[in-house]
């Protein structure tokens, strides 16, 4: 078996470490790129959401690398992303690329289905393999987003444009790099050194923006056409409302690990605006939105795929938490025809507002 | 004076209307309804809700705002789920929380229907209505039978082949003698949201068309419950959409009658069920050689552009029928 799997931002290197721990052989997809998109967008129906594009996009693309079998999450609704795999195969089966799927569904109703695919998956390795794997996984995980909230604020600050960007790819690869126990703690610690050495201008002053919106195109960086990084350079430092072992700990773990934001949290802030789950991140998008502008952030940006459900009935609710609190949001929907140009003048546009507004406020 | 309470004539009112009428009359309020739909009704929708929502919903924003001042209260649940394990859409979820951001509305009477878990859960939602209107639970619990009970008859109408607005015209006794109808030359089964294909403006009255066309028009509503699910499991995963299900599985039936010539699929444009369903019902459709039209509609579509294509589809239809009894 050569198993493939969806991209979705640093995913890939959490993923990738457990599965060779099992013993599987994984073929890593290349990086989202216009040629995914394409290739999704050709076979893929013409409606469905981006990530689904780019999913069939990565699986073709891993194909022609000789992948055999494509591993997927799945879900049980509201929302799309629970039956992308099932079209995702028909549609595979449809252009000649004979992969097998193995779609893992969320434990809750299928326990026996769920641990029964795991053993498909890893040839019937003892559980506490399983187990170790999925740590390694996590600890993975959490080593990448430090790395990428100290991406956030350090950006914004530094002395010479790139040095956060050569630091970050370096404290990855690392991470990557590293297989046991003992390395991957290791690998933590001297990325977070690497991250901590970027020479930066402490005193300068920043705007702050809070990042919303639906996972994949927060977490994907190819979709949202390097959000975070852009902002960083316009000076602004970021935060986004789900990190990659956020997602993790809340789906996989069932919010075992504590001190971690939860969605519960994001849900309860929302309620007085969003007083019921909506599928996918809709009412996490309007809570964090509301906590970031309780902590004082400067301004809101909620991205989203064009047509995603649950994020249309939050940024139908957005202008009222943004009058109610004072906080600017912006929205940023992406698809198959953004253009670059386009989002850049719209971020100027909008980091100026959120400067502007800030110098009005000191002044008083 | 009697509470008013306001329904729009939007969504699910296209199935559960009969029995919310019913049950609110029982308890002794007046029940109003919104106007139907027009373009005038449409262009305040469009006005209120961001551009990115489904036509069905703005066009339910409309009969909201529609509603604003002729009434004390708009009956609104949150439909979750009305089938266990199924949801309806993350839109109807949000629906309540999206119009409340609305100016000037009166109290929305917006209780979860969710029968997620078990079906039971739906007793006390509307028990809880209910007690908003009257203190006496055994009005409440008589008022619930009664409304449950028109509604059975009100599906069997359904099933028996009549639009939402006839089988409510003979709920109502208000049936005119009408026409015989004459017989046509062939059956189309038209499949889409209730609310998209027997809203007259949304569907440009697309079933009346039809039939002057000369094509008899089935949808899934025809279908009882049981047959569109048997048809339904033939999935490789279960859909967790009811109204996804109903009509994947009507269209897989239709599809293995004889009489049926042609399937078209009406969409939202911008619906995500239906990007889904859609794709679904193609791919069947063309592996069983069925025509099949896919018309996608939102607020910018032409009524010229849609009937042209449905006149091409039918013409193709009928060509096919005769090369087939080889003329
Ligand atoms: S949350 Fe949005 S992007 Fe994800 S499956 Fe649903 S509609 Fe698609
Ligand atoms: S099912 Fe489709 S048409 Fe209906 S509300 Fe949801 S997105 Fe809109």
């Amino acid at each position: 078996m050569r198993a493939t799997f969806p991209h979705m931002g640093n995913l890939h290197i959490s993923l990738k470490a457990m599965l060779q721990h099992l013993g599987v052989e994984v073929v890593t997809p290349p990086s989202c790129s216009k040629k995914t998109l394409n290739l999704g967008v050709k076979y893929g129906p013409e409606f469905a959401c981006l990530p689904m594009k780019l999913n069939l996009g990565n699986f073709l693309e891993a194909y022609e690398m000789g992948a055999d079998t494509v591993i997927m999450a799945g879900g049980c609704g509201p929302c799309r992303f629970g039956y992308y795999a099932q079209i995702e195969h028909a549609i595979l089966k449809d252009i000649g690329c004979n992969m097998e799927l193995i779609v893992l569904e969320p434990p809750s109703r299928y326990i026996f289905e769920l641990t029964g695919k795991i053993k498909q998956i890893t040839g019937n390795k003892p559980l506490w393999q399983v187990i170790q794997a999925i740590c390694y996984g996590y600890q993975k995980a959490r080593a990448l987003d430090e790395v990428e909230i100290a991406a956030f604020k350090s950006r914004p600050r530094e002395m010479a444009a790139g040095l956060t960007d050569a630091a970050c790819r370096k404290a990855l690869k690392l991470i990557d790099r590293a297989i046991s126990w003992r390395e991957i703690v290791e690998a933590r610690k001297i990325a977070g050194k690497t991250m901590a050495g970027i020479p930066v201008d402490k005193d300068r002053a920043v705007l702050k923006v809070g990042i919303v919106g639906e996972i994949y195109t927060l977490l994907e960086p190819f979709t949202n056409l390097n959000l975070e990084t852009r902002l960083g350079y316009l000076g602004v430092e970021v935060d986004r409302s789900i990190y990659l072992s956020e997602w993790v700990n809340d789906h996989l773990f069932m919010g075992l690990i504590k001190g971690l934001r939860s969605r519960k949290e994001a849900s309860i802030a929302a309620h007085p605006y969003l007083r019921h789950f909506v599928g996918g991140h809709g009412q996490e998008t309007i809570g964090n939105a509301i906590n970031y502008a309780r902590a004082g952030y400067d301004g809101i940006i909620q991205v989203f795929p064009f047509t995603c459900m649950p994020e249309i009935v939050a940024e139908t609710i957005l202008p009222v938490v943004s009058a109610d609190f004072g906080i600017p949001v912006m929205t940023l929907i992406v698809d198959e025809h953004t253009g670059e140009a386009g989002v850049m003048t719209r971020l100027e546009a909008f980091v100026d507002l959120l400067a502007r507004k800030k110098e009005m406020k000191e002044a008083l | 004076m009697p509470l008013k309470i306001g329904i729009p004539r939007a969504l699910l009112y296209y199935y559960y209307y009969p029995m919310w009428k019913v049950y609110f009359r029982e308890l002794g309020a007046e029940v109003v309804l919104s106007s139907f739909s027009t373009k005038g009704l449409l262009d305040k929708g469009l006005k209120c809700a961001v551009d990115e929502v489904c036509l069905p919903v703005k066009i339910a924003y409309g009969h909201v705002l529609d509603l604003l001042d002729k009434v004390d209260m708009i009956f609104m649940p949150r439909l979750v789920s009305v089938e266990k394990h199924e949801y309806i859409c993350p839109k109807f979820l949000g629906f309540p929380d999206m119009v409340r951001c609305l100016d000037k509305l009166p109290p929305l009477i917006d209780v979860n229907i969710n029968l997620y878990r078990k079906k039971w859960d739906a007793h006390n939602a509307v028990t809880k209505v209910g007690r908003l209107i009257s203190g006496n639970y055994i009005n409440i619990y008589t008022a619930y039978l009664r409304a449950r009970k028109i509604q059975k008859i009100y599906f069997r109408l359904l099933h028996l082949g009549l639009t939402p607005d006839d089988a409510l015209a003979i709920l109502e006794d208000r049936v005119k003698k009408r026409p015989a109808q004459e017989a046509k030359e062939f059956t189309v089964a038209l499949i889409g949201h209730p609310y998209n294909i027997y809203d007259r403006h949304i569907s440009m009255n697309m079933i009346g068309r039809l039939s002057r066309m000369g094509a008899a028009v089935v949808t899934a509503e025809r279908l009882p419950e049981k047959t569109v699910r048997s048809y339904a499991a033939r999935l490789p995963k279960k859909l967790f959409w009811t109204l996804g299900q109903r009509m994947i599985g009507a269209a897989f039936h239709y599809l293995e009658r004889p009489d049926i010539c042609g399937i078209v699929h009406v969409a939202a444009f911008g619906c995500g069920p239906d990007s889904m369903t859609g794709e679904l019902i193609e791919r069947y459709a063309r592996a069983a050689g069925m025509p099949f039209l896919n018309l996608t509609l939102d607020e910018h579509t032409g009524e010229a552009g849609i009937m042209t294509r449905l006149e091409a589809f039918l013409d193709m239809v009928r060509w096919r029928n005769m090369a087939a009894v080889g003329m």
